[in-house]
Order: structure tokens, then sequence, then C-alpha cells
């Protein structure tokens, strides 16, 4: 086996990586992590707005 | 207890009023050798030669004005959205001074004639030596904060800065290695061929990861604040993250298309370079349809106007680039004006006016003002800027084509058509044009200087911002 089977086998490696980032950011399961990070730029300049269990707001 | 704690401002502040000043600095020295070209009489000493301050004025513009502006966005946005104050507070006045001293020694070795002789990467071994321990102390003080944040997530704006600070620091030391001779004259470690690839595979993703993912984080956190929505798809701005980093790499030998450099490799960086198109335009699809259904708020916000622009201009020379790495096409535009008008599309476009918006959205908030002394000249700023990027950029689309045209015609029995001196005369009134654009592009940032020193005049350094605890503390 030379270098370059290596460099073919590191390619696929990175582009198969590349697919399961894919396949992860879009699973329904990260939903809802995403959409809470997403809030992080939006949500940190309003005095902490912190919600009890029952969802309601408390300052 | 955490409620006691602040966010550190000081060093935001310093580095948001010094992207100004630099940005005026390096512009005037741009429009300084773009009147060279017009007016060669202007080259009145050596010092003060175009070769001798083309470098000052790339240096200025792409590490005094975007690093300064890069360096107060990031310490900004990594507090805030870590909701944490940041990590050694001493180091990162460390990198406040510090950098203002490469600065300034930038500004006097290139005018006397001390370089490395690669492009962006001019400045001797002992500057480099010392970009190096900023660089170090930078690293140490972003990711020190990500590691003590409050929050479970890191927000992608994170992660474009975390990229371009490892990025750079890799970049800088393999492209910076020589051999010192003196105090002022080294020698590269590397010869031939393999410099110059080593010194585009730098200077491409000097373009990819300073120019652009850094710039990128700064939308991801700014244009989101700006809007007030969240932005536009979260897994969309992972996606086109992780596709910008595996593919920029590669992109660089499109700057060495029919060299010496092996044809295989100048292959690879076409290739390359336009499958970056899709991660680049995701990254623009992103932060412009963040504004869907609030497209009302462009028609009376000049700071959402500056960022939606720099974003459409990051589409165009996103979209530029790919086609002009096609050997064919680069062809005619290699060492033409049409690169330099490609990169200022760039640079002016995109890197500059997302700046100048998130600096505008920074300082009341660093000087305790609702808003800018004066939101009208933001808006004659806006139209100030957006002219004089489309008259540069147009002026240099034809002259650049010209030159190619010009260049390449022969006549029927293999001679050239045209000697080199008459295309240079051809470009004369395109070059006048320029000077028109980058005067105008510098009006407004002279515009934004008073602007901000009113602001500041009126304000108060805020240095009691509370740390607020995350909204979704469980």
């Amino acid at each position: 086996m030379d270098i370059n089977d290596l460099r073919s086998i590191f390619t696929l490696l990175v582009f198969s990586a590349f697919i399961g980032i894919v396949v992860w950011a879009y699973s329904s399961k990260r939903k809802q992590a995403f959409d809470e990070a997403a809030r992080l730029a939006v949500d940190d300049d309003e005095p902490a707005v912190k919600r009890d269990d029952a969802g309601q707001q408390q300052n | 207890m955490q409620s006691q704690a602040t966010y550190n401002y000081k060093v935001v502040r310093q580095f948001a009023v010094m992207t100004v000043i630099w940005g005026i600095v390096g512009m005037l020295v741009g429009v300084i050798i773009a009147a060279q070209l017009v007016w060669p009489e202007l080259n009145a000493a050596e010092w003060l030669s175009y070769g001798r301050l083309r470098p000052l004025h790339t240096n200025a513009v792409i590490f005094a004005f975007g690093g300064c502006a890069l360096f107060a966005t990031s310490f900004y946005v990594v507090q805030r959205t870590c909701h944490t104050t940041l990590f050694a507070p001493g180091l990162a006045t460390f990198i406040f001074w510090g950098w203002q001293i490469v600065i300034v020694l930038a500004a006097i070795t290139l005018p006397l004639g001390f370089t490395q002789g690669k492009e962006y990467a001019e400045l001797e071994w002992p500057i480099d030596i010392l970009i190096t321990l900023i660089w170090v102390a930078y690293a140490v003080v972003f990711f020190g904060t990500i590691g003590t944040r409050k929050t479970p997530h890191i927000y992608v704006a994170n992660w474009f800065y975390g990229a371009f600070i490892i990025a750079v620091a890799l970049l800088h030391i393999f492209n910076s290695a020589a051999i010192p001779v003196t105090l002022t004259k080294s020698y590269s470690a590397y010869a031939g061929v393999q410099d110059a690839m080593i010194q585009w595979w730098y200077g491409h993703n000097a373009v990819g990861f300073f120019l652009t993912a850094a710039f990128l984080g700064m939308m991801y956190y700014f244009v989101p604040k700006q809007a007030e929505r969240p932005i536009y798809s979260y897994r969309l701005s992972v996606v086109h993250f992780w596709a910008l980093i595996f593919t920029y790499m590669w992109a660089g030998p499109h700057h060495l298309h029919y060299t010496a450099l092996p044809d295989w490799t100048q292959s690879v960086g076409m290739v390359f370079s336009l499958i970056l198109l899709a991660p680049s335009w995701g990254g623009m699809i992103n932060g412009i349809m963040t504004l869907s259904g609030a497209w009302h708020k462009l028609r009376d916000d000049p700071i959402l106007k500056f960022m939606i622009t720099s974003l459409s201009f990051y589409g165009m020379s996103t979209f530029e680039g790919p086609m002009m790495s096609i050997k064919t096409v680069n062809a005619l535009s290699h060492y033409t004006d049409w690169t330099v008008g490609h990169v200022h599309s760039g640079a002016l476009g995109w890197v500059a006016m997302i700046s100048i918006g998130s600096i505008y959205y920074l300082l009341p908030r660093l000087f305790g003002k609702p808003e800018m002394f004066s939101v009208k000249l933001i808006n004659v700023h806006f139209w100030l800027a957006t002219l004089g990027t489309v008259l540069y950029i147009a002026a240099l689309w034809i002259s650049g084509v010209m030159q190619g045209l010009m260049w390449r015609a022969t006549n029927a029995d293999g001679t050239l058509t045209y000697s080199f001196v008459e295309s240079v005369k051809a470009s004369y009134p395109f070059w006048t044009i320029r000077v028109v654009g980058g005067v105008l592009f510098l009006t407004g940032m002279c515009l934004m200087a008073y602007n901000m020193y009113k602001t500041i005049a009126s304000g108060r350094a805020v240095d009691d911002a509370p740390v607020l605890a995350p909204a979704h503390a469980h």
C-alpha cells in the first residue's frame, strides 16, 4: 500500500465525516438543542428572564 | 454571586475605537497609492513610493482595521454568548497594546523597505515573533472564556472565531518560518515552487479564515442582534461551517495557475475553489434570510443596511472567486486589475461593511448611549461606502478584462497586437474612477470617526454591565 492509497482513504474518511455531520445536524433529535443555541445571540441583552417549570415568566 | 460580575468592555472599547482610526489610516494609504498610479509624480520619495506603500496599505486594512474589528467583536461576542466575563483580563490588555505595537512597527519598517517579500506576510521576523506571542495570548483568552462559559452550547459565532484563531496560528507559523540573518533581514525556510505554494496556501487561507470565517463569526452575532431575530437556520450554520473548514485549506493553488506548480496541484486548487461556492453561499443565505419576514427593517435602519449589503457583496465575490479560479477564466483575469477589483469587492463590500455595521452597533453600548450621535450620518456613510465600492469594482472589472484582452491579442503573423505600455495607457481613466471610489469610501470612514467622537464625548465608559444569567438556565 503506497502513500496514495492512504491519501484516498483519508479523503473517503473526511468525506464520510462530513456526511455524518450533515445527517447529525439535520436529525430531528438536534432540533431543540439548536433552537436553544440559536437564541443565545438574541437573548443575551434582556435582563435574564427566568422561566419556572410551568413556563411562566418571572423577573 | 454571579450578579456581581461585569463584562470586560475595556478591551472591546479600545479595539473598537482603534478599528475606526486604523481604518482611516489604511484607507488613506490606499487612496494615496491609487492616486500614484494615476499621477506617478506622487512617488515623491523612496519611502513614499508605490512599492513601499502598497504592503503598508494591505497590512493596515487587513491586520490593523480588520484585526482590531475582530478582536473587539470576538471579545464582546464570546463574553455575551457565554454569559461570563473575559478569561485572563491581563492577557487581554497585553493583546491590545501588543497589537498596536505591531501595527506601529509595520508602519515604520514597511516604508523603510524591510520586508520578507511574501504578500500579506511582509513583516520581518522580530515582528513575526511578537505576533506569535500575541496570538497565543489571544487563543488563551478566547478559549479560556469559552471554557468557563455558563451555557451548555457554544454559539456558532464562537465556532467561526475559534476556527479563525486556530487556522491563523497555523498559517502564520508555517509561512513565516525563516532563517534570520540580521535583525531586519531573513530568508524563507522554503525554496522555489514549495515556497510559492506555502505562501499561497497562507495567502488564500488568510482570505479564508481571517477575512471570511472570522467575519462570518461577526455576522452570526450582529445580524441576528440588529434584526432582533435568531439566525435563519442554525443547522445550515453548522453544516456550512464544517464545509468551509474542510474545503478552504485546499484552494490556495489557484493563485499559481500556469506556473511551475505541478498541473495536478493547480487542478486540485481549482476544484476546491469551485466547491467553496456552496459553503460560502450557505453563509450568505443564512445571514440574509434572517431578515425574512422583517424586510421593512431595512428601510430605516442604516446599520442593518450595512450588514445586509455586506452579505450581498460577500455572495457576489464568493461567486466571482470560484469563476476566476477556473483555469481558462484565470488565463484572462490573472495579473490584471480584475483580481484587484475582486479582492476589493470582498474587502470593501464584505469585510469593511460588516465591520462598520458591527462597530456602529457596539459603540453606543460601550459608551452608555441608546444609539449613535447621528443615525442620519450612518445613512450618509452607508451610501458613500456603497457608491465607493461599486465605482471601485466596476472600474477595475472593465480595466481588468480590457488588460487581459489586450495582452492576449495577436496579429495574423503571431506578433502581439499591443505593447504592455499601451494597456497601461488605456487603464488610466479606470484608475481615476478607482481613486474617486476610494475617496468616497474614505470620506464615509471620516464621517464615522466624527460620529464616534460625538457619541463618546456625550457618553461614559460602560464598565458596569452585569454578566447576565443564561436565559435557559436549567
